[in-house]
């Protein structure tokens, strides 16, 4: 990449070769190490998800041969893969750095050494959950307990050195996030140029705020628990064993406690990227801006007071599963505030249809798709038909395969010629989209009735009753990864031709900060501040 | 591809009826039990409010997209607020809820009130099998999966069925206490609308009538290890009269009692057919 030096020329201290890149301080380098991580491990944990569909697109043993061992080892590290090294890296380590401190008009992020650790812990991490694969765990190698990694089963159900390694992994990617929301924070409330209050903040921004705030209370009980999961393996603790006076229900208590919170983690961020793109290309500014900051705020709130809806089979007693279907419908009100809210920002606009603006259109609708069954899941009753079924895989990948997924396209379109200074074809970044589109709906939209049938999840074989939309989920697989062969090719296209992008290629309606600088931008922007009216 | 053979159930000696899963079903499983249905009938009033809801939103995207893009509308107006608006858009899903939340609320109560139990089944989780007892009836027994050429061979549907049923008798009430002995396992059985966790340490109750005599079919519903698809749950529902000639049977050998259940299936057998479609 190089930089124009006009706005630069002064400034000497612009590192260059490997050093650039492993003791970058630069929030943008280090928000482009963020993407090219999150970009490898997506194609990993995609590539898992494509062994898992093959060896699922018929009954009895397919492409693993049997070993069913290895397809539970598949489906935990898929999830883990998707979740702490795709989503959260690429939206909030890559987007958030790169245009959070451009958007409030900062020069960095507040901390840059501790944004430089943030990132390079997650490969360690990686890399520990990479050897978990190879090591001894519960029947083979690996660990093939679900990403949830629930107890007994990652204690004395798995008594090999791979969850071991998979709780260091945790360990080390969760202080990666941690540091990196302390940042977020404090580059928020500290550094927003002069007339930047928090009110007249872009809503990307707003939206990185909750979710380091999320990041914040929830990690740390993550860590709790699986510290404990890690004393009751190696050194004679009972907190999760009958057999000493503990409870395996106690884990799932603290783990959901964090992984509640982490879903909107992994969803905020896209609706902030949404929100932007839905504006610029209506050419309006965002209906309601107010009541969808807050509305965030408050799914953030409730977020933390729902997570026993995951719950609903172990045992609960009725009334507390009474409080968690009303409080979890809560939830419902502000995410309806904010789909109606984008359509209200199109409504009277001038919508040009860019594939960023394909791709969000693409999120609000499938969004909703999702959060309607998340409706019909929060109520206790009839969760206990469909708990653990197919149907809770097809909710949970409507707003985060098609939801978090489709809102990180989005922004990659809408940002990937201010961040590179090179523009996408629109032809292949909007081919990309419908196959894309056509795909993942093909993959999921079935397991709604597979799950209805009764198909329970993480199951490595099935029986012959289950065949038929099971084969169309497979086939909507292959569609899917056409569609990641496409982005690629528009990757290779893009970089090849340099088809140069404009300081702000889509015109009047995006106004925030990011678009007053060149493509891509200098090393260090803003070293006179600008000033917001 | 492969399809199924559905509704052929032998072996187990009958051509009654069976709970179970068929090719391309597109909603639940038919109810057997008080619980399943009102569980169905809540999906029933579910489906077509979210199916609305869906369709409102792409309704309201299709015509934005229409009537909103550059080429019709290419001076975009500036309003950012409408206070009446955002009010009927926030209470009016606050009503909806409300309206859904009353029969959930019914529903998970009625779920969870066992009411006076004429049986009780102990259900016990182990990897990768299911153990029975019937503390009442000094019953004890395990079921293990059949492999798919058993099952061929049995005329049963394969990762469904097992060597041994849960026999329990029509129209009681069941009371089921679920269990596990090493990881946590789940006891779900669709067509009567019940899904229990099994946690070692802990007993969890949870209740059945079956109102339909049959075989019917689930499956363990708790990541549980290696085998977790391969510890299927098989309840056979039998008139009171032959539940009782099978459980002082099996009190004594389960075998005996197996063979029975198939001899007895084999006399009823021309009536059931006659009765049936």
């Amino acid at each position: 990449m190089t930089y124009t030096h006009a706005a630069d020329h002064h400034d000497a201290h612009t590192p260059s070769g490997w050093r650039r890149w492993v003791y970058s301080t630069n929030h943008k380098d280090i928000g482009t190490m963020y993407l090219i991580f999150s970009i490898f491990a997506g194609l990993v944990g995609f590539a898992m998800s494509g062994l898992i569909r093959m060896e699922l697109m018929y009954p009895g043993d397919g492409i693993l041969g049997g070993d069913h061992h290895f397809y539970n080892v598949l489906v935990t590290a898929h999830g883990v893969l998707m979740i702490f090294f795709l989503v959260m890296p690429a939206l909030i380590g890559g987007f958030g750095n790169w245009f959070v401190p451009l958007m409030i008009g900062a020069p960095d992020m507040a901390f840059p050494r501790m944004n430089n650790i943030s990132f390079w812990l997650l490969p360690a991490s990686l890399a520990l959950l990479t050897l978990s694969l190879f090591v001894e765990g519960d029947g083979g190698p690996g660990h093939g307990g679900g990403w949830t990694l629930y107890a007994p089963l990652s204690t004395t159900g798995s008594p090999g050195p791979a969850m071991d390694l998979i709780i260091l992994s945790l360990h080390i990617a969760g202080a990666s996030s941690l540091l990196g929301a302390i940042n977020f924070i404090t580059t928020i409330l500290n550094m927003r140029a002069p007339g930047m209050t928090l009110h007249k903040m872009p809503l990307f921004v707003w939206s990185m705020l909750v979710t380091a705030f999320l990041l914040l209370l929830a990690v740390p009980v993550l860590a709790g628990g699986i510290t404990m999961l890690l004393t009751d393996r190696n050194f004679g603790t009972t907190f999760f064993n009958p057999a000493g006076g503990g409870d395996p229900v106690l884990y799932q208590h603290l783990f959901w406690f964090f992984g509640h919170p982490e879903v909107y983690i992994m969803i905020l961020p896209a609706f902030g990227i949404v929100s932007q793109i839905v504006s610029t290309f209506s050419r309006k500014p965002v209906f309601g801006y107010l009541g969808m900051a807050y509305a965030m705020v408050a799914i953030g709130v409730v977020g933390f007071i729902v997570w026993a809806h995951h719950m609903y089979t172990v045992g609960l007693s009725v009334d507390t599963k009474a409080y968690f279907v009303v409080a979890t419908m809560v939830i419902a009100v502000p995410t309806g505030v904010k789909v109606f809210s984008w359509i209200a920002t199109m409504w009277g606009g001038s919508l040009e249809f860019k594939t960023p603006m394909l791709w969000s259109i693409g999120f609000i609708f499938l969004f909703t798709v999702g959060g309607v069954t998340g409706v019909v899941l929060a109520n206790a009753g009839i969760d206990q038909s469909l708990h653990d079924t197919y149907y809770v895989v097809a909710h949970f990948h409507y707003v985060l395969s098609l939801g978090a997924v489709f809102g990180l396209f989005a922004g990659w379109y809408y940002w990937q010629g201010k961040m590179f200074g090179v523009q996408y074809s629109e032809f292949l970044g909007k081919l990309h989209f419908w196959v894309t589109f056509i795909g993942v709906n093909l993959v999921f939209f079935p397991q709604h009735f597979l799950g209805l049938a009764g198909m329970p999840r993480r199951y490595a074989d099935y029986p012959d009753a289950f065949a038929g939309w099971n084969y169309v989920s497979s086939i909507g697989y292959l569609v899917t990864l056409a569609g990641v062969v496409i982005f690629f090719w528009m990757l290779v296209d893009s970089f090849s031709r340099k088809r140069l992008a404009a300081d702000n290629p889509w015109g009047e309606g995006a106004n925030t900060l990011e678009w007053t600088l060149s493509s891509p931008p200098p090393f260090h922007q803003f070293n006179e501040l600008p000033k917001v009216k | 591809m492969r399809l199924l053979t559905s509704g052929m159930v032998m072996g187990f000696g009958s051509l009654a009826y069976a709970g179970q899963p068929e090719n391309w079903q597109l909603n639940f499983q038919a109810a057997a039990t008080p619980v399943m249905e009102d569980i169905n009938a809540f999906h029933n009033l579910m489906l077509p409010i979210i199916t609305a809801i869906v369709v409102l939103v792409f309704v309201l995207l299709a015509w934005v997209v229409i009537r909103y893009n550059r080429q019709s509308n290419p001076n975009p107006s500036r309003f950012s607020h409408n206070t009446t608006i955002e009010v009927i858009w926030t209470v009016v899903p606050i009503l909806i809820l409300v309206v859904i939340s009353i029969p959930s609320l019914r529903l998970l109560y009625f779920q969870d009130r066992i009411p006076e139990a004429d049986l009780t089944v102990k259900a016990i989780g182990y990897q990768w099998y299911w153990g029975y007892e019937y503390p009442d009836q000094n019953i004890a027994f395990d079921a293990i999966m059949l492999e798919r050429d058993e099952a061929k061979k049995a005329g049963l549907p394969a990762l469904l069925a097992t060597d041994y049923a849960m026999v329990v008798p029509v129209n009681t009430n069941v009371k089921v206490l679920v269990t596990a002995q090493d990881v946590i396992h789940n006891w779900a059985m669709p067509a009567f609308g019940i899904k229990m966790d099994a946690v070692p340490g802990r007993l969890n109750e949870t209740w059945f009538r079956a109102e339909k005599e049959g075989l019917y079919y689930g499956q363990c519903s708790e990541l549980c290890g290696v085998r977790h698809a391969f510890m299927p749950i098989m309840v056979k529902v039998v008139s009171q009269d032959v539940y009782e000639q099978w459980a002082a049977a099996a009190s004594e050998d389960i075998d005996q009692a197996k063979a029975l259940l198939a001899r007895l299936d084999a006399d009823a057998t021309p009536k059931l057919a006659a009765n049936s479609k």
